[in-house]
């Protein structure tokens, strides 16, 4: 972390230590749209290296859910930590955790009119101080990563979709988030390309990366999950290791849930 | 005078007085353009505001300048205005009347433009820090003004024509020099054949310009991909130092 971002987490307010902070913390946090309750009530806990797969039906508040997290969306009532500060609506809070938090989105939203390189490197330069050499290598080191460095020079567009949602990890990995957020990486992908952005995800988990990912790749979520979180109408309806969710759902809404995406 | 004379048509192309309108013309366009687009960028972000109050006047700026002629609001500055006591050069007047008209126009793309970059643009921002400022000028700006060329491009073309309405309030660019020659020596064929090829001239030019910068911000990749075959095995060799 370069010194600027030091500053800015220590300038932060810093929840007093309780053992280990957890690396999010809800508590009964709504959202509204107009009329519309998007999350209704949301309690969530997630450790330090965990890895949680959030699922559930359409409109079921998924994306809402850990949109909340990196304050893309504000939520209205209720409370977030991220690693212990506070999502209250300050700038430098907001900040402070966006520092904190990689996020993947599905439809990947790269810079189409920068380079793979230029897409990795904008931020590391313009918010971390990092000179272009020292960013450059960076975005080297995280495109080697996901196995994609020869593609450096390339435009977006001249990538394929597999390559392309690689390059948004990279990128992401690039501002050293201690938390990875992922909107349904894979759902925009032809099916042979899920695989290699599944396994760049495996060896994310694997380097202990604390993980929040909107899926319905539930083989993924077997491997690689500690617990699903499962989601209906903007609540959370149940939370399981994934043996116990997928063997026996609790809840009648997680049972046809699971009967319609593995059938 | 049952004739054409195409030496005179020559003559008058070659006329120092109508050559001076030329410029003229072209003086105006850059100004009414540039100060346009400043001007237009400014009524574009309050139209884009969450401040009802703002965006509303903005709309209703918009509005007004694209609801009435360009010859209206430049006779109006023109001998309008003086009887409230507000009174400008000519040339003031013309550029007041064309910069107002042209910021209408020009606030409605730059508008467009920036609401063609998805909202996900900004949300990549977002997550990754960057600042407002790096945000507009690196994600959003860049993106927008691509889309934009075109029809800024058919703006400019519309506004260098536009510019010889001025000569109803006696700019002496080239539409108006050019009556004044017309007058001196009955040559109506001639001398408007030569303003026409002017004219045709200038927009071809501007035509020109206009696919350059296209061409220069669509740079999607041809050019860069040809780079890339030989810079590639640079980045591996300096990927496998590190590793
Ligand atoms: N900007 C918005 N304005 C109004 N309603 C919204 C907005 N964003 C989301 N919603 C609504 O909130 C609800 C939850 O949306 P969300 O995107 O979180 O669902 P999701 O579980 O991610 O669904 P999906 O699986 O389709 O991505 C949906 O009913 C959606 O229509
Ligand atoms: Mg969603």
């Amino acid at each position: 972390m370069s010194e600027r971002s030091m500053a800015r987490a220590e300038g932060a307010t810093v929840q007093p230590q309780l053992r280990e902070v957890p690396a999010v913390r809800m508590e009964a946090v709504y959202k509204h749209y107009g009329d519309f309750t998007a999350l209704n009530e949301v309690d969530l806990k997630v450790a330090k290296g965990e890895k949680i797969v959030v699922c559930g039906p359409s409109g079921s508040g998924k994306s809402t859910l850990i949109r909340c997290i990196n304050h893309i969306e504000k939520h209205d009532e209720g409370l977030i930590y991220v690693n212990g500060v506070e999502l209250d609506h300050q700038r430098k809070n907001i900040d402070a955790v966006r520092r904190d938090t990689g996020m993947v989105f599905q439809s990947f939203n790269l810079f189409p009119h920068m380079t793979v390189l230029e897409n990795c490197t904008l931020a590391p330069m313009t918010a971390n101080g990092l000179s272009e050499a020292e960013a450059k290598d960076l975005a080297m080191h995280f495109l080697t990563k996901v196995r994609i460095p020869d593609q450096a020079e390339k435009f977006p567009g001249q990538l394929s979709g597999g390559q392309q949602q690689r390059v948004a990890i990279a990128r992401a990995l690039c501002m050293r988030p201690k938390i990875m957020l992922f909107d349904e990486p894979t759902s925009a992908l032809d099916p042979e390309m899920v695989k290699e952005v599944l396994e760049t995800m495996k060896k994310l988990a694997e380097e202990g990366m604390t993980m929040l990912c909107v899926t319905h790749e539930m083989g993924f979520a077997r491997e690689v999950a500690d617990r699903i979180v499962f989601m209906n109408e903007g609540k959370v309806v149940e939370q399981a290791a994934p043996e116990e969710f997928f063997k026996h759902p609790k809840s009648e809404r997680a049972r046809t849930f699971l009967d319609q995406i593995i059938h | 005078m049952s004739h054409f004379s195409p030496t005179a048509a020559v003559s008058y192309f070659f006329n120092y007085f109508l050559m001076k309108g030329v410029l003229v013309t072209i003086g105006l366009t850059v100004a009414a353009v540039v100060g346009g687009l400043i001007l237009g960028m400014g009524i574009a972000l309050l139209r884009m505001s969450s401040n009802p109050v703002l965006a509303g006047a903005a709309r209703f700026y918009i509005w007004f300048f694209r609801g009435t002629p360009l010859l209206i609001q430049l006779v109006v500055i023109y001998s309008g205005l003086p009887q409230l006591g507000i009174k400008f050069s000519v040339i003031t007047c013309a550029l007041v009347g064309l910069i107002l008209n042209e910021a209408a126009y020009l606030a409605e793309i730059v508008r467009s433009g920036f609401m063609a970059v998805s909202a996900g643009q900004r949300e990549a921002a977002w997550a990754l820090s960057l600042s407002p400022w790096v945000t507009f000028r690196r994600v959003t700006l860049p993106q927008a003004f691509r889309l934009m060329i075109p029809p800024l491009g058919n703006s400019i073309n519309s506004l260098l024509k536009a510019t010889s309405l001025a000569s109803v309030i006696s700019v002496e660019e080239l539409m108006r020099r050019s009556d004044m020659l017309m007058q001196e020596h009955f040559q109506i064929l001639e001398v408007y054949a030569a303003a026409t090829a002017y004219y045709l001239i200038l927009t071809s030019v501007w035509d020109a310009v206009q696919r350059r910068l296209e061409k220069h911000f669509g740079r999607s990749s041809a050019a860069k991909t040809r780079r890339v075959a030989a810079s590639a095995p640079v980045a591996q060799a300096s990927v496998e130092a590190r590793a």
